[in-house]
Parts: C-alpha cells; sequence; structure tokens
C-alpha cells in the first residue's frame, strides 16, 4: 500500500512497522505530529510527558524493562534532555532506545537554529539523517536495529522540511518483537564513577564498530555521473543538491555519525573537485577537514538560515542570483497574533498599562511582545521568566523601583517553571509570578497537560492543583481570577506586585479555539458610530476583530472574526460598544 | 519537467487542505509528488504557504524563485507577497478578497490601494475572481476553497477532471458532495 505521508507520520508507521513498545514526547514544533500519530497504533503505548528530560528518562525506564522504545522532541528539547542523554549514551539500550530529534533550520517557529549533529558526537551514539517521508520511516525502523544491535541510543535528526513535508511512502506490516524483560545490572544502568570508567572504554569501542558499519551501511551511497564536481550532502540539502546539481557526483550521507571514512576517501580520490553542502554548521566538512582531504564548504554555502535549491545553485554559480520584483507596492507583514478572544490579552493589556517590567515565556503568549500590547521584557528559554525575574529582582534593588511579572503558560510552568517557583521562594523573591491558564498547551497545536486531566491516549487522569501546588511550595499569596474580568486582572496585579511577599496569580480561561470554546453560543460587539470618539483604547487590545478607519477617525468591528470575549466593551469609556444580540 | 504549484493564504482559510487533495490527485494521476508548508506560528492569523511538485521523479519539495507554474492566492495581498515565485509565463490565480494583517488593522501599516493591479502589472495570465461571494451564492460559505481548485485544475493541463472529482468525493463529508462538485465546476468554468 502507499499513502502520502509526512516525516513525522512517517516516523510513527516506521515505529510501528519497527515493533515499537512505547513512546513518549513533550510537544515541540516541528516534532509534534510524530506523538499524535503514533496513537493510531493501539500496540504502542504512547503518552505526553511533562518535559523532554522527563521524556527521555521514561524512555530509558522502558529500554530497562526490555521494551522498544522512541522519544520525539525538537531541537531546543534535546538540551534540556540532554543531561540523561549523555548517561543513556554510556548505559546504552537493552530494548531499542530510539531519540528523534526535530531541527528547525530558518528558525520557523523556534528560537534558535542549533544543529543537533553536534550532539551525536558529543554523546558519542549514532546519528541518522532521512531525506524524505520514505526514508523517514524506513530509518526508524533501522534505528530500532542498530539500537538493539550495539546496544546503543541512536539519534534520528529531522528538520521542518523533513517533519512537514510530505512524499509517498509505501508500506510494510508489523514486525512483532517481545518485550525482553527487565534483568538488575548495575555494572551498565547505574552510572556511577567506578562503572561509568568501563563503559567509556565500550563506548569508544563501540564507536569504533560503528564507523564499520557505517562504511557498509547500503543508504550511505555514492551516485557518480560528472566527476569535476564531487557534492557531499545528507538530509534534506540532498535533495536540494539532486535538483539544482543534476550532472554532478553525488555522495549521500545517511548515517552521518560517525561519518563512513573509507567511503568519504573513496569518493575524495575519485572526483576533481570536492565540496560539501550541508544546512547550518560545518559538521560533516570538520571532519572531512581533520581526515586531511581538501573540500568547499562554508566559503560557499551559507551558514545562517535554511538552504533551498535556489541558494545551492546560486552557490556554485550554477545561475544568477535572482533579483526579486521591484513593486510599488509592498505587502505588509502578516505577523502571527492573539487570537480574538484569547484569554491573555487581559494580562498583557494590565502589564501594558501599569508599566511593569515583565520576564516572558515561551507560548501562544509571547505574541503578547508584539506591538500593540508590547508588554514583554524578555524571553529565554521555556521556564525562564520566573529564574529570570528572580535575578533581575536582585539587581534592581535599591536602584529601580519599577516592579517586576513573571508570565508563563499552564504547560511551561509545569515544564519548567516549578524548579524556579522554588528557586523564588528559596532565595527570599518577591516577584509576582502571572500563570496564563488556557487549560491546554496552546501553541504547538492543543495538547493534554497534566493541568486538563486528559492523557494523549485519551484516559482520565489526574487533574493538577495548582493552588495547592503553588501553596505546597510555601507561597501564601496566591489568587485566581478570570482572564475576561479586565478591572480585575488589572487590580490583583497592581495589588500583589506591591506586595513585598512572593506571590502566584493564576489567570484563567480556557483557550478560545478549544473545541468545546468552539461550540458555544455568544454575543457579538458592534460599534455605535456616533458614539466612537477615535480615542483607540479597543485598538489598543490587539484583537484581530478589530480595525480603525483611518479617515472617518472610528473602530470598527469585524463580526465575522469576533467571538464575544467583550473586552473592548470593557475598555470603551464611550458606551461606544454594544452587544448584538442572537447571532 | 516538473509541474510546480504554490498555494498561498492566512492562517485558518483551509491551505493544507487544498494542497493535500492537490497531492493526492497527483498520485492519482500516477506522478511522483511532495509538498511543503510550515505549521506552528503560522496558525496564528500568520501567512500560509504550501508549495507543491509532482512530476516523473520529484526531489525537493521546496520551489525557488522563478519556478512556479501555477499561484493560487486565497487573498489578494499573499499573491503580491509570493510573485517572486511564478515563472515567467506563468499564471496567477487570485482570489479577490483581503483579510487585514494585524498591523494594517491597528493603523501601523498600510494595505495596498491595488494589490491585484500590481501583480498584473509583472502578470500577464492573472485570474482574479471572489470565490467567496460564488461560493455565498451556492449556498456554503465552506466550498470557496473547492472553487479556487476548480479555477487551478484548469490550468493544470495534464490531470484529468474526473480524478478530481474522485479525489473530492473521498475528502468532503459525504452529505455536501453535491455541492463541493458544483463549486468545483463553478471554479474549473470561470476562466
Ligand atoms: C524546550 C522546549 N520544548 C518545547 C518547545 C515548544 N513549545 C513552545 S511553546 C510550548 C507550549 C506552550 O504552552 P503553554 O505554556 O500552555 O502556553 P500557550 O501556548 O497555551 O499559551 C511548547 C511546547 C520549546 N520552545 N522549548
Amino acid at each position: 500500500m502507499k499513502e502520502i505521508l509526512s516525516g513525522n507520520e512517517a516516523v510513527a508507521r516506521g515505529a510501528y512497522e519497527g515493533g515499537l513498545h512505547f513512546a513518549c514526547a513533550y510537544p515541540g514544533t516541528p516534532s509534534t505530529e510524530i506523538l499524535e500519530n503514533m496513537t493510531k497504533y493501539k500496540e504502542i503505548h504512547s503518552h505526553w510527558s511533562v518535559n523532554e528530560k522527563t521524556s527521555l528518562e521514561t524512555a530509558l525506564g522502558a529500554s530497562f524493562g526490555g521494551m522498544r522504545a522512541l522519544v520525539a522532541m525538537k531541537h531546543v528539547g534535546l538540551n534540556v534532555a540532554a543531561d540523561p542523554l549523555f548517561s543513556a549514551g554510556y548505559i546504552g539500550a537493552k530494548g531499542a532506545l530510539v531519540i528523534i530529534t526535530a531541527d528547525d533550520p530558518g528558525m520557523h517557529s523556534s528560537q534558535n537554529e542549533q544543529d543537533n549533529r553536534n550532539y551525536a558526537r558529543a554523546a558519542k551514539i549514532p546519528m541518522l539523517e532521512p531525506s524524505d517521508s520514505q526514508e523517514a520511516k524506513d530509518f526508524t525502523k533501522i534505528a530500532l536495529k542498530i539500537s538493539e544491535e550495539f546496544d546503543t541510543p541512536v539519534l534520528i535528526r529531522l528538520t521542518t522540511r523533513i517533519s512537514h513535508s510530505k512524499s509517498i511512502v509505501e508500506f510494510a506490516e508489523r514486525e512483532n518483537v517481545e518485550v525482553k524483560g527487565y534483568e538488575k545490572n548495575v555494572k551498565k544502568n547505574l552510572v556511577m564513577p567506578a562503572h561509568a570508567r568501563a563503559l567509556h572504554k565500550k563506548v569508544e569501542e563501540r564507536l569504533l564498530k560503528l564507523k564499520e558499519f557505517s562504511n557498509d551501511f547500503k543508504y550511505n551511497t555514492i551516485e557518480y555521473k560528472n566527476k569535476n564536481i564531487g557534492i557531499i550532502t545528507s538530509g534534506i540539502s540532498y535533495q536540494y543538491v539532486k535538483e539544482s546539481m543534476p550532472d554532478a557526483s553525488v555522495l549521500k550521507i545517511s548515517l552521518s555519525w560517525p561519518l563512513p571514512d573509507r567511503i568519504i576517501k573513496e569518493f575524495a580520490d575519485n572526483v576533481e573537485r570536492l565540496y560539501v553542502v550541508e544546512e547550518n554548521d560545518p559538521f560533516i566538512e570538520t571532519e572531512v577537514k581533520a581526515m586531511g582531504i581538501k573540500i568547499t564548504g562554508k566559503e560557499i554555502i551559507p551558514i545562517v538560515g535554511e538552504l533551498n535549491p535556489r541558494i545551492v545553485k546560486e552557490s556554485f554559480n550554477a545561475v544568477e542570483k535572482y533579483k526579486l520584483k521591484e513593486t510599488m507596492e509592498k505587502a505588509p507583514g502578516r505577523p502571527p497574533a492573539l487570537c480574538p478572544g484569547c484569554p491573555h490579552t487581559s494580562v498583557f493589556h494590565a502589564i501594558n498599562k501599569l508599566k511593569l517590567i515583565a520576564t516572558g515565556d515561551i507560548g501562544c503568549y509571547t505574541l503578547g511582545a508584539l506591538p500593540p500590547l508590547s508588554a514583554m521584557d524578555t524571553c529565554v528559554d521555556m521556564g525562564a521568566s520566573i529564574t529570570n525575574a528572580l535575578g533581575l529582582e536582585y539587581s534592581l534593588k535599591g536602584r529601580d523601583k519599577r516592579k517586576i511579572v513573571a508570565v508563563i503558560g499552564d504547560s511551561t510552568f509545569y515544564h519548567s517553571g516549578i524548579t524556579g517557583l522554588i528557586d523564588l521562594v528559596y532565595n527570599k523573591g518577591t516577584s509576582t509570578v502571572i500563570i496564563l491558564d488556557n487549560s491546554i498547551t496552546a501553541m504547538t497545536g492543543h495538547q493534554d497537560n497534566p493541568g486538563t486531566g486528559k492523557t494523549l491516549m485519551g484516559e482520565d487522569s489526574p487533574k493538577f492543583d495548582l493552588e495547592r501546588l503553588i501553596k505546597g511550595l510555601g507561597i501564601e499569596h496566591v489568587y485566581s481570577v478570570d482572564s475576561y474580568n479586565l478591572e480585575e486582572v488589572a487590580n490583583l496585579i497592581k495589588r500583589e506586585t506591591e506586595r513585598s511577599a512572593p506571590s502566584v496569580i493564576i489567570a484563567r480561561r480556557p483557550c478560545i479555539l478549544l473545541p468545546e470554546m468552539k461550540k458555544k453560543k455568544f454575543d457579538k460587539y458592534e460599534i455605535d458610530e456616533n458614539k466612537c470618539t477615535g480615542c483607540q483604547m479597543c485598538v489598543k487590545l490587539g484583537c484581530p476583530a478589530i480595525s480603525f478607519d483611518k479617515e472617518k477617525k472610528k473602530a470598527l468591528i469585524n463580526k465575522s472574526l469576533c467571538v464575544g470575549c467583550s473586552l473592548c466593551f470593557q475598555v470603551c469609556k464611550f458606551g461606544a460598544i454594544k452587544k448584538v444580540q442572537g447571532e | 519537467m516538473n509541474t510546480k504549484i504554490i498555494i498561498a493564504g492566512v492562517g485558518g482559510q483551509g491551505i493544507l487542505l487544498a494542497s493535500d487533495i492537490l497531492c493526492e490527485v497527483a498520485m492519482k494521476a500516477g506522478f511522483d509528488t511532495k509538498k511543503s508548508e510550515v505549521h506552528g506560528m503560522s496558525q496564528r492569523g500568520g501567512d500560509v504557504v504550501s508549495h507543491v511538485i509532482f512530476g516523473e521523479k520529484v526531489y525537493s519539495p521546496l520551489i525557488s524563485y522563478n519556478e512556479a507554474d501555477v499561484i493560487l492566492s486565497f487573498e489578494q495581498v499573499e499573491a503580491l507577497r509570493n510573485l517572486d515565485y511564478l515563472k515567467d509565463g506563468g499564471v496567477m490565480i487570485i482570489n479577490d478578497i483581503r483579510i487585514l494583517p494585524v498591523p494594517v488593522a491597528s493603523g501601523m501599516a498600510d494595505y495596498p490601494k491595488d494589490a491585484v493591479g500590481e501583480v498584473k502589472k509583472f502578470v500577464k495570465n492573472t485570474i482574479v475572481l471572489d470565490a467567496e461571494s460564488m461560493a455565498k451564492e451556492l449556498g456554503n460559505v465552506k466550498v470557496m476553497n473547492v472553487i479556487l481548485l476548480g479555477v487551478m485544475a484548469k490550468q493544470v493541463k495534464i490531470i484529468k477532471k474526473e480524478i478530481w472529482i474522485e479525489a473530492l468525493k473521498a475528502n468532503v463529508p459525504p452529505k455536501t458532495i453535491d455541492v463541493n462538485i458544483k463549486a468545483f465546476e463553478k471554479g474549473y468554468d470561470f476562466s
């Protein structure tokens, strides 16, 4: 059977065919759909973890018990999971352990463009790089085999253009594999210095064996054509090279750590000029140069941003640089924005009005940083809002009277906000933390989390009681408020930021895009043009349903977008916004 | 030569579904096919672009500047934004509606006065239609996408109309098959 699958769907399919028993992940673009698709296969237990570190540790636990396990994350997630990654490299894998990292060259939805091939080298574990969906499926199955055969975790590196591109995939049957069962083995599974010294030796031996495997690996392939130009490449860059340089000889590397040194030498010997085309870091390039082979890479191929066939072709001077058309009228940018009726809006409106310093975090709510709300000062990594606030508090003390709030989403709070909050209490911080609890992980497309009372497989699970948890951490002042009550939100934030003790405000309202919210009936609002003074207070909410007519000097509500949150009604001082009943 | 098509628009307009159907149609017609798009931030009202390529053998899932045979834009300004991807002699199809970006709505940027006219200056084969109104005439705003697919299908001559009809039947809710087929025909006969 043939189907058109995205790279992420194909990984899930490959895991199923390869006899996987266990999968977990914390969501993150572009990796999220791997676990979402895993739930199609009832033979596999799959669940959302609280963060990437817990996720990798859980998968390793399943591997201890002899299950075939897989864990998926976005590239920055592997930073969070780096600690168990390096230990797992020493421990190896009784049941297969496959780790998917989905990198994001071009930063379509990420804060950096780190190249996670570097993790394979640093943690001394093998890495596969598929170049389309068929390979994403096949390589997942191969990774499960390599993992058990060589007693090692295996990394698979996807990139946005692999994860989110679709191509035709041929299906196969599932291979049924028994769970091997648990046996105590402290010399391997308990990495204290005495054990780890022996394990490190084994890891180095394992790398040598893997290098041999890489040299024989049938997906590391040479395609000879014109031998004047030879290009080494991997992953999606392979497709760009084939598209833009159809006559060049190509060495396609699929197992990119450890690199197949003999094949590289052979290829280098047989072509006149040797190049490497790879996105972001000069990973292959550095290794080839260390082998003493002359090769051209980042001298011509950009290191910043993602590649495409045109960039490759231009880099080789095979085509003239494209000159953008000079249009008289330019297309205005269309940045993402908080949705009409987004419950996050009121908090940012209040922060802006109160002129607070807001250390921010990662989620839909990061959009509160954009004008006209412009209510966020920093965004570093998941969980950083609270500890950034704590540090900033120290540097402001006695020097600057401005108040600090940390703003963090519910999923992000569970991910890594809790430890930061303990730190804040322990070290006597007095900043106010605002948890934006929209009862879902919204940014990545609505995944359940410990606050929703549901698991990935749709089972009920204990619904977390945030107030009790926070009180338990030793914070006396914990208050919740309805996000749609603008005045109460603002008053509470004002009161709590003035308090010289730590406090937490939970601003609560389910995400407007949740199916149960979409079903609800609501009244819409409209502008009474006779009363509108053109003050633009409503426009400053940044609601996509509200626009301002510059000629008429009146605000305008787009009825088809309005969801009746009433925030504009609440900010209007002139009674110019009124409810329209029964729509 | 492979056929390269870009579908562009705004988050929530159904761009991804439309390009999924195109991809399926291409496979059913016996071609190798790939498509690429970016999900994530774009879903929050940002612009959305999907690249679809089909032919005997497809390597890159991305279309470069000056390569697209057809661009189907679900909104005026998105046609202008993607203009550079259209090859010389390519066809631009524009749904004649405006969706204001937030910076425009809040008065921080301007929407072009005549985005369609601007595109026409560069592209001889520009097809402009108000598929939203046409869909309303059919009694179902949701079939706007299918009307637009119909217009595009007419331009992609190497795929037979029957394959499109079959794929539509398989991809829309059973109750709406009739209105969807009507919508497709309406688009197909537009130009
Ligand atoms: C380490 C890490 N893992 C995952 C992500 C991807 N990611 C960005 S925001 C987000 C979830 C945000 O959810 P929440 O805090 O509930 O805020 P919401 O989007 O619902 O407003 C995730 C998973 C990331 N940026 N960094």
